[in-house]
């Protein structure tokens, strides 16, 4: 004879918001077993490309970069490199999110009775905990190869918070992506290369002022830009001459960007998740 | 205090048998241009299995989805044990289980994990959570896999994990949404003594299948729907019946001799006789599979037809199409309402 245990609803907000804390912290240690059962692809997954990039641009290109107002090429990458790896996460989001709605995850996930925003909530917590440890990885990378923040304790810390800020606004843009395309895998892989313009058509790598002047005032425009700015002087690090507004006001626009970036993405992944009931 | 514990149980017993397990009525629901349910109507009683046959796109796995709560129905009502699908869904998600078309688990958790990780989100506490894992591992045969990654796993553990995690809350009633396709037939044979063994202990079953062999082998009764529509309904045996029975197939050496051939035994048996022009197939229902089968040779051989092929089989749920609708379901499942609905 089966014994039949039925799951007790909660009545009361403050249970409700227990059990959506809970379910979050369980999806989220989901992705934190990951970790654990295969430490060696989630390091592959999120570190190996930005240290290849950080070594190619660093040594093998970086002799011939001139950084424009001087300083060492390096250090002006240092901070580009972070925030690229901010935005390779839009990928991983994307790719997890996608993977999860097609093979039937995020169904049999509504079809329990856990807290329902705890699916994406779970998803959120993970992503941000895994770009965190990445950002501890490529800092102390940094640290390995001579760089160092120049201002400052508090300031590093500063700049830190403004990367992972980016980070949070992306995966709102990941989440909306992984679940606006997951029917087509071909449509996730394709969206998932757009990450490379959006990298490259931004100040990571070089300066604005080394471009013509219309692709400049986009890369300027680019949200990443202003964050890499940010970053770069916060730390202490060159930014590359540029005298623009946006340039100036670098730190209120790193701060500007995700928040109308998350104003944006984070109503249309919730309609989203919303309309997979449709 | 025995005795009123025990008329207590009566009485449960009996309010519980008289509520369906799964009642709707009049589902429907459109995707964009395309009707999905066309007022679906389905009773299900406590504790039986019960078979939704149909081909692709016939609405299946749109009824299953409907009913487990994953999608809202544009007009209808359905309820599982009693609770309303729309208006009370965590009701209805604490008391039912549902294993889809793939093996909706973590690839790179183990199975062990897996179930932990779905019993913590049916709220069981973490040691009720890993107890009822290793309690489901060893009831679906994964005790020994149990530590090992899913993508390690075959088809059919993947199958019977799927499952175990559609049945961590013991649930009243469980939707399987094709639960065999993929599956070899060792692994479509471990699944169905699973469904099996879940029914036999009390669990309401919602089984979807394209296969009239599988619902015949598990459904207590079946409904086959096309184009969202109830076309059918009835017991296994009801529904052979009315598929016209067993079939002999003969298949033509020469092409010229079909029409013939039909004529032939159509005169000889008194039925009536299909043509496939282009398998070179006649197809006859039979009621006495051995006579007829006797008399088919016979007349072929009197009349100088040679036969490449004679097949004695059982109806399938192309038959029960063909006999319900007047038309073969499409192939690939583009079933059009005018089509189906004509006499």
């Amino acid at each position: 004879m089966t014994i039949t245990l039925t799951p007790e609803i909660p009545r009361t907000i403050r249970a409700q918001i227990g059990w959506a804390i809970r379910d979050t912290w369980v999806i989220t240690c989901r992705d934190l077993a990951h970790w654990r059962q295969q430490p060696g692809a989630v390091i592959a997954n999120t570190l190996v490309f930005p240290i290849m990039i950080v070594l190619m641009f660093g040594y093998l290109l970086g002799g011939a970069m001139t950084v424009p107002g001087g300083g060492d090429y390096r250090e002006f990458l240092m901070p580009g490199m972070i925030a690229m790896t901010m935005v390779f996460g839009i990928g991983a989001t994307l790719s997890a999110v996608s993977a999860d709605a097609a093979r039937g995850v995020i169904d049999r996930f509504r079809s329990l009775p856990m807290a329902a925003p705890a699916v994406i909530a779970g998803r959120a917590a993970a992503d941000m905990l895994n770009s965190a440890a990445a950002l501890a990885v490529l800092t102390g990378c940094g640290f390995a190869v001579g760089w160092h923040p120049h201002r400052g304790a508090a300031r590093a810390i500063a700049a830190l918070g403004l990367l992972l800020l980016l980070r949070f606004a992306f995966l709102w843009v990941g989440v909306y992506l992984g679940l606006r395309f997951y029917p087509n895998p071909e449509a996730v892989t394709a969206v998932r290369t757009l990450e490379f313009p959006l990298g490259f058509l931004g100040n990571p790598f070089v300066a604005v002022s080394t471009m013509p002047a219309w692709l400049g005032a986009i890369a300027l425009w680019n949200p990443l830009s202003s964050t890499v700015t940010a970053a770069r002087q916060l730390f202490g690090d060159p930014i590359g001459a540029n005298s623009s507004w946006i340039t100036s006001h670098a730190i209120i626009m790193a701060v500007a960007w995700p928040l109308l970036l998350t104003a944006v993405f984070f109503p249309l992944s919730l309609r989203r998740y919303q309309r997979l009931s449709r | 205090m025995v005795i009123i514990n025990f008329l207590h149980c009566i009485e449960l017993r009996f309010l519980v048998l008289e509520i369906p397990s799964i009642a709707c009525e009049g589902l429907c629901k459109r995707f964009c241009n395309k009707t999905a349910l066309d007022h679906l109507d389905l009773s299900v009683p406590q504790g039986t299995v019960h078979g939704l046959l149909g081909p692709n796109g016939a609405g299946k796995t749109t009824a299953v989805r409907v009913l487990a709560t994953l999608l809202r129905p544009d007009s209808g009502h359905a309820r599982i044990a009693g609770f309303d699908v729309a208006r009370q869904a965590p009701q209805v998600r604490a008391r039912i289980g549902l294993a889809g078309q793939n093996a909706a688990v973590d690839e790179i958790l183990s199975g062990r994990q897996n179930l932990v990780m779905f019993g913590r989100l049916c709220h069981l506490p973490a040691g009720a959570a890993r107890r009822r894992a290793g309690e489901l591992l060893s009831q679906f045969a994964l005790s020994e896999a149990q530590d090992k990654p899913v993508r390690q796993y075959s088809g059919g553990m993947r199958r019977r994990l799927d499952l175990a995690a559609s049945f961590i809350v013991a649930p009243r009633v469980l939707f399987l949404d094709e639960p065999t396709t993929g599956l070899d037939p060792a692994g479509r044979n471990e699944v169905w003594q699973t469904i099996r063994a879940l029914a036999a202990a009390g669990t309401t079953v919602l089984l979807t299948t394209q296969y009239l062999e599988e619902a015949d082998q598990l459904a207590d009764a079946i409904t086959v729907i096309a184009a969202g529509r109830v076309i059918a309904w009835g017991t296994p045996d009801e529904l052979k019946t009315l598929a016209g029975g067993d079939r002999i197939d003969v298949k033509m050496r020469a092409a010229g001799d079909l029409v013939p051939a039909a004529r032939l035994l159509q005169a000889r048996l008194g039925t009536d006789v299909r043509v496939d022009q282009d398998g070179r197939e006649l197809s006859v229902p039979v009621t006495d599979r051995l006579a007829a089968l006797t008399q088919i040779i016979g007349s072929l051989q009197e009349a100088d037809i040679t036969a490449e092929d004679i097949t004695v089989r059982r109806p399938t749920l192309d038959d029960a199409f063909l006999h319900l609708t007047g038309h073969r379901p499409p192939p690939d499942g583009t079933v059009l309402a005018a089509e189906v609905t004509r006499p």
